[in-house]
C-alpha cells in the first residue's frame, strides 16, 4: 500500500461525506475507499455526529446547496461538528459554503471561516493579455502560504484539478492556506482551527490530490 | 496559470476498445479499464470514453465499464456516443464519469443541453460537434456545416452558430471534431478551432487530425483550444503522453508535468 499501513487510532476512524442535493459524491467516496477508509454518504444528522471526521463536498450553485443544507438540518450539524473540534474538509462548492456570503444568487452561507466567495470578473485576462475562460476548468497549481498538515509532502509543481466561476476571498489573510493564480491571485485553500477546504477537486486530482486526502484522513488538529 | 490538457480518447464497442494498443509489458490490451490505468498512470489529463456500441440493449455495458473506470483513476474522465436523454446522462454520472458528452442527439433536440445542465450543472455537459467544411454561404456564414452520423449527413447548421447557442444553451465545454481532419494523422484543423474557441467562453478541446506533437503544439497555440484529443498517435505506440508533454513544455506550452 503505497500510503503506508495505518495506525491502530485509525481503525475507528469513521468520515461521513455529507449529502444535501449538491452533485455526484460518489467520487469523493471512491477516492477515500481506494485509500482504505471506512466512509458513509449520508444525509442523517446521526450519522454525521458519531463519525469522527466530516468531508463536505459539493458542485453545483451557492443558493440551491444552502436551501436544501437547511431543509436537511445540515447547516446546524457541520456548526456542531467544527465546534466540537472534530476535522472537516471542504471541497469545491463544500469550500464556498463555509465562507459567509457567496455572490452567487447572493446566498449568506455558513460563516465558518469569515469572508465573501467572489465572482471571477467577466473581462479575466492572463498576464500576456489572452483572455480567460470562465469558468475555470482544468489543471492549476498552488503555493503554499504557510505549512499545514494537510498539504504535508505536495511539490509546488503538483497541479490539481478545478472547475469553478466563483472563489473564495477569507477576510483575514491568516486564514488563507494556499493561492492560485487564474488572470488574478485567489485562495485556493483556506482553513483555520479543525477546518480545511480547497477550491480544487482533491478525489479528481490524480496522486497529489489522494496525497493530500490521506493527509486529512490522519489530521489530528 | 492553467495547463493545457491532453486527453485521450478510447473508443468502446460492446465493452472492449476497438483500436488495440500495443503496451510494452501491459496485460489486457483491449480491456478499456486497463488502458484508462495506463494512461492516467503515464500522464493524461482527462480521458475520454466514446461508446460505439451499436445495439441499444447492450448499451449497460458501458455503464458497468464506466463503474470500474472510476474505481481505477482518480482525474477526470467523460463518456460520449449514444446519450440520447436526461436518463441516459443520469446513469453514466452515477456510474462515476465526471461529465457526459452529447452530440447528434443534441443537434436534434437543443433543449437535452438545457435539460442536462439544469439537472447535473454546466460543467457536467459537454457538447460532441462534427463539423465538416462546406465553403461559405448564406447558410453556413462561417463555412463549416455541422454534420451527424459520422459525417455522413448534413445538418444545414452552421457550426459557430451551433456553438454559440449550446453555450447559451449551458453546455459547460465543446468538443470540437473535424470531420475532414479525422482519420487523417496530418494535423488538427486549426481555422476551425481558432474560430469556435474564440467566439465562445468556455473551453474547447480539439480533436480529429493529431498524428504528432507539433500537431498539438499547432492546435494549443494557433488554433487557441484549451485541450487536445490524441488517440491513434498513442495507442499504437508511435509517441506516449510524457514525449509529448515534455516537447510541448520545452516549446513554452504551460502543461502538467508532475503527476
Amino acid at each position: 500500500m503505497i500510503y503506508g499501513n495505518k495506525p491502530n487510532w485509525l481503525k475507528d476512524n469513521m468520515i461521513a461525506i455529507i449529502d444535501y442535493d449538491a452533485g455526484n459524491l460518489a467520487s469523493v467516496a471512491r477516492a477515500i475507499t481506494h485509500l482504505g477508509y471506512a466512509n458513509i454518504v449520508t444525509r442523517h444528522i446521526a450519522e454525521i455526529r458519531s463519525a469522527d471526521r466530516i468531508i463536505f463536498p459539493g458542485v453545483g450553485a451557492a443558493g440551491s446547496a444552502m436551501t436544501s443544507l437547511k431543509r436537511l438540518g445540515m447547516d446546524a450539524a457541520i456548526h456542531e461538528a467544527f465546534n466540537q473540534g472534530k476535522p472537516i474538509l471542504g471541497i469545491c462548492l463544500g469550500t464556498q459554503i463555509i465562507m459567509g456570503f457567496s455572490e452567487e444568487n447572493q446566498t449568506p452561507c455558513l460563516g465558518i471561516i469569515p469572508g465573501i466567495v467572489r465572482a471571477f470578473p467577466p473581462s479575466l485576462c492572463d498576464s500576456d493579455g489572452t483572455r480567460l475562460k470562465i469558468p475555470q476548468m482544468g489543471w492549476n497549481r498552488i503555493y503554499a502560504v504557510h505549512d499545514h498538515p494537510v498539504l504535508a509532502g505536495f511539490r509546488e509543481t503538483d497541479e490539481f484539478y478545478f472547475v469553478h466561476g466563483y472563489y473564495p476571498e477569507p477576510a483575514h489573510s491568516e486564514h488563507i492556506v494556499g493561492t492560485t493564480r487564474y488572470g488574478i491571485q485567489f485562495a485556493s485553500v483556506v482553513g483555520y482551527r479543525n477546518i480545511i477546504a480547497t477550491q480544487f477537486h482533491l478525489e479528481k486530482s490524480g496522486k497529489p490530490g489522494l496525497a493530500m486526502l490521506n493527509n486529512f484522513c490522519r489530521w489530528m488538529p | 496559470m492553467l495547463s493545457k490538457r491532453i486527453i485521450p480518447c478510447l473508443d468502446v464497442r460492446e465493452g472492449r476498445t476497438t483500436k488495440g494498443i500495443k503496451f510494452k509489458d501491459n496485460v489486457d490490451i483491449g480491456d478499456p479499464v486497463e488502458m484508462a490505468r495506463f494512461y492516467y498512470e503515464n500522464g493524461a489529463d482527462e480521458i475520454v470514453f466514446y461508446d460505439i456500441t451499436a445495439s441499444s440493449d447492450k448499451r449497460d455495458i458501458m455503464i458497468e465499464v464506466v463503474r470500474r473506470v472510476a474505481e481505477t483513476i482518480f482525474i477526470p474522465f467523460s463518456v460520449g456516443g449514444g446519450i440520447r436523454s436526461v436518463e441516459d446522462m443520469r446513469k453514466v454520472l452515477l456510474a462515476g464519469a465526471e461529465k457526459v458528452s452529447i452530440n447528434s442527439a443534441a443537434i436534434l433536440n437543443p433543449d437535452l443541453i438545457s435539460q442536462g445542465a439544469k439537472a447535473f450543472g454546466n460543467q457536467c455537459v459537454v457538447l460532441g460537434m462534427d463539423v465538416k467544411f462546406s465553403g461559405k454561404s448564406p447558410d453556413i456564414p462561417s463555412g463549416y456545416e455541422m454534420v451527424i452520423n459520422g459525417g455522413r449527413k448534413p445538418m444545414g447548421i452552421d457550426a459557430l452558430e451551433w456553438a454559440k447557442t449550446a453555450e447559451s444553451l449551458g453546455a459547460g465545454e465543446i468538443c470540437l471534431n473535424s470531420i475532414d481532419a479525422d482519420g487523417t494523422q496530418d494535423g488538427y484543423e486549426i481555422p476551425l478551432t481558432a474560430m469556435i474557441s474564440s467566439q465562445v467562453s468556455i473551453p474547447v478541446i480539439a480533436s480529429g487530425g493529431a498524428g504528432k506533437p507539433e500537431h498539438l503544439l499547432d492546435v494549443l497555440t494557433r488554433g487557441h483550444a484549451d485541450a487536445a484529443l490524441i488517440a491513434s498517435m498513442v495507442h499504437y505506440g508511435a509517441y506516449s503522453i510524457p514525449q509529448i508533454k515534455s516537447y510541448l513544455h520545452a516549446m513554452g506550452v504551460k502543461i502538467r508535468n508532475t503527476w
